[in-house]
């Protein structure tokens, strides 16, 4: 063998070595979110384990508490250290960072997907600023779920579960004359402010929810519609148990699943609780979208966003765990485990249990679908409202001061 | 005088060399970042920090918004009970355990204890005890006394109570712990002469011997105020401002606006208005502490 050989040899050796070398280096993602609890960290496995099938290799960052992670999540963007991805709500709470130049922009992919046509309208919206997508939507959430106990229903004398407001009315009176607590409700704030948003969606309907929350109309505001809203709202305080006042919502679902209250408000991430405690939906609980026709889906969820990097290595993770994550087949398995339902309508829904497939034809009509309050306005002028519907439901204030306050909060 | 200074400074090189460190850190660490949540209260900073002007608009948002009102009510209401009820309470403690009572020791330590726990723990504890399902109601219930209502924690009009009953729980050992320690420290000359003098034990105690405990007293009270000023983790392990926001607490509504709200611009703001608050109120107190004495020493 001549030395020339061996030189051209090994050089060949050598590049298959380093070319091994380079397609075994795993495409590295470090995610940031707060799903902790053990739906929801089997959840959040199904996108771990396909990244790492399709040659990724994803670095979990987990931080107990949304409000903890996206505060970590922020403070290694403006360090200038930061993930590949990171989880936020369904919101505005990261379009300042758009703002600020501080995200990359996920165009390509949802191009190449469609994301035009299959996302609904107001996931869309949140996701999309100044003509480009920025954020990767993963899931659905419909925040405003009746849930209720069938046990209890029956004890009460009630035949169907309510279908109209009056219905609903009748029903809690019922079930207070049989001795169950009618109407469960954790009173914490952000649960307070659910009954509210169920209340404005299902007595007020859709275009009132838009009018109001949206467009922060103040005739709106003062229209005979949202007051009905108020008073119904403060109607329902005497349907709730007296241990209400700072209960956690899944010890407040805990009463439907004993059989000890009627119903409750709250999202579709409930199920987890029902299904932890081995009760069927239809046989044991079950779960009304809205208390009338048109009552409009709320659309709230989670999505990831990406922070800004010039490292090709780190866009390519990005642009490829947003392609995993919303892919169908990864979007049904994902859901089934977290509650929610997928992001598009493109996907096979026959896995997915009684209520969620409820939620997917409903969203179908889009003149039913209705971005969450989130959505329409900034966190702290959303926490001013979630302030005045706390002070309502908790003090006696009156319906012409809790309009007064509404309409101020809503001018920013 | 220039080389008495020079001297001076020579001899204590090594020390300043060794306090350098700490200066550091107080000057960019503590005053450095409260310069700068000062100056971020004139901003309209929302999620992240902005170097814009806007005047006092924080400062006018913030004393409209009805829930930052509430806190400060709120505040002064503890602040007034907590200091008042601690500091008797304690105080008299320290006299009982001074009277060489028996096993004294184990006293000391149940009194103490609580203070060595921390104010979630605390919190939840009382939470506990004062929910109606699940607390003294449900057992009273339970045993038949159907007409017992003890529902503090879930009381809109209680609730500020009840997180005053925690903290005295939690807060009146320390007082103890102080006030003993300076009883312990007084000469037994003077109870001595006072006995001889005639005049009753508890005009010795009112007279005498608390007017000489000053600095402990002092100590124990600013330690109590620095405790009601960020009180915090007891209020959110208790009812997290609830009922409503019956058991707001401006602490909560700072962590609150900066976290949750993306809201920097007004919750330094407020931050700010609490610093000037402690300011104002630590004002005579240090006068006393550091003024005084020295006039008196020249």
């Amino acid at each position: 063998m001549g030395m020339k050989h061996m030189v051209a040899v090994s050089a060949i050796a050598l590049a298959a070595v380093t070319g091994v070398a380079k397609a075994e280096e795993p495409l590295k993602a470090e995610v940031i979110h707060w799903w902790t609890s053990g739906g929801e960290s089997a959840a959040i496995k199904v996108f771990a384990d396909a990244f790492n099938a399709a040659g990724g290799q994803w670095v979990d960052n987990a931080v107990a508490g949304g409000s903890a992670a996206r505060s970590a999540a922020i403070n290694r963007i403006v360090g200038g250290d930061p993930s590949t991805a990171a989880l936020f709500n369904t919101s505005r709470q990261y379009h300042e960072i758009i703002g600020e130049g501080l995200l990359n922009d996920i165009d390509a992919v949802a191009a190449k997907n469609n994301w035009d046509k299959v996302l609904p309208e107001p996931i869309a919206k949140a996701v999309k600023v100044d003509g480009k997508y920025y954020a990767a939507p993963v899931n659905i959430h419909m925040p405003l779920w009746i849930w209720y106990s069938v046990a209890a229903l029956n004890k009460a004398g009630i035949e169907k579960p309510p279908e109209t407001i009056e219905q609903f009315f009748a029903a809690l009176d019922k079930l207070k004359a049989a001795g169950i607590t009618p109407l469960a409700l954790g009173g914490q704030r952000w649960q307070e402010n659910s009954l509210f948003s169920a209340v404005l969606t299902n007595v007020g309907g859709g275009k009132l929810w838009k009018s109001v929350y949206g467009d922060k109309d103040e005739a709106a505001i003062r229209s005979p519609e949202f007051r009905k809203v108020v008073e119904t709202f403060v109607s329902l305080k005497p349907y709730v148990d007296q241990a209400s006042p700072g209960r956690n919502w899944n010890d407040t679902t805990a009463l439907l699943i004993k059989d000890q209250a009627g119903f409750q408000v709250m999202g579709d991430w409930a199920k987890g609780e029902f299904k932890q405690a081995k009760k069927e939906i239809g046989k044991d609980y079950g779960c009304i979208p809205g208390l009338r026709a048109d009552s409009p889906y709320v659309l709230g969820g989670d999505v990831f966003v990406f922070p800004k990097t010039d490292n090709a290595e780190q866009i390519k993770a990005q642009h490829l765990l947003v392609e995993i994550m919303t892919s169908p087949e990864v979007q049904v398995k994902f859901n089934n485990l977290k509650g929610s339902i997928p992001i598009r309508s493109d996907v096979d829904v026959s896995s997915l249990d009684a209520c969620a497939q409820l939620g997917m034809k409903i969203m179908s009509d889009p003149a039913r679908q209705a971005p969450d309050a989130s959505q329409m306005m900034e966190e702290s002028m959303y926490g001013s409202v979630q302030d005045i519907v706390t002070e309502l439901w908790n003090t006696p204030m009156t319906v012409d001061q809790a309009i007064d306050r509404f309409d101020k909060a809503l001018k920013g | 005088m220039g080389a008495e200074l020079t001297r001076h400074v020579k001899r204590n090189l090594v020390a300043y060399i060794a306090l350098l460190p700490m200066a550091v850190v107080v000057i960019f660490a503590y005053l450095g970042t409260m310069a700068w949540s000062v100056r971020l209260s004139f901003s309209s900073s929302k999620l992240l920090p902005r170097n814009d002007f806007v005047g006092i608009a924080q400062y006018l948002t913030l004393f409209d918004t009805p829930r930052w009102l509430t806190s400060l009510g709120n505040l002064v209401i503890i602040a007034f009970f907590f200091l008042l009820i601690c500091f008797v309470l304690g105080t008299l403690l320290a006299i009982f355990i001074d009277q060489n009572v028996r096993a004294e020791s184990l006293f000391r330590t149940v009194f103490l204890y609580p203070y060595a726990m921390s104010f979630v723990v605390a919190g939840l504890i009382w939470q506990w005890i004062l929910n109606p399902d699940l607390g003294i109601q449900h057992t009273m219930h339970g045993l038949g006394f159907s007409g017992f209502v003890l529902d503090w924690v879930v009381n809109s009009k209680m609730v500020l109570y009840a997180i005053i009953l925690a903290t005295v729980w939690h807060g009146s050992g320390l007082v103890m712990a102080l006030i003993l320690a300076g009883l312990r420290g007084v000469d037994t000359e003077i109870w001595r002469a006072t006995r001889i003098d005639g005049i009753p034990t508890w005009r010795v105690y009112l007279s005498i011997v608390l007017p000489m405990l000053r600095p402990m007293i002092i100590t124990s009270l600013v330690l109590l105020s620095i405790s009601i000023v960020k009180m915090y983790d007891v209020v959110v392990a208790m009812t997290n401002g609830g009922p409503g926001t019956a058991s707001e607490v401006p602490a909560k509504f700072i962590m609150d606006n900066l976290f949750e709200r993306a809201n920097i611009g007004l919750a330094t703001a407020a931050s700010t208005v609490m610093l000037v608050t402690v300011l104002l109120v630590m004002a005579p107190v240090i006068y006393s502490q550091y003024f005084r004495k020295s006039g008196r020493a020249s």
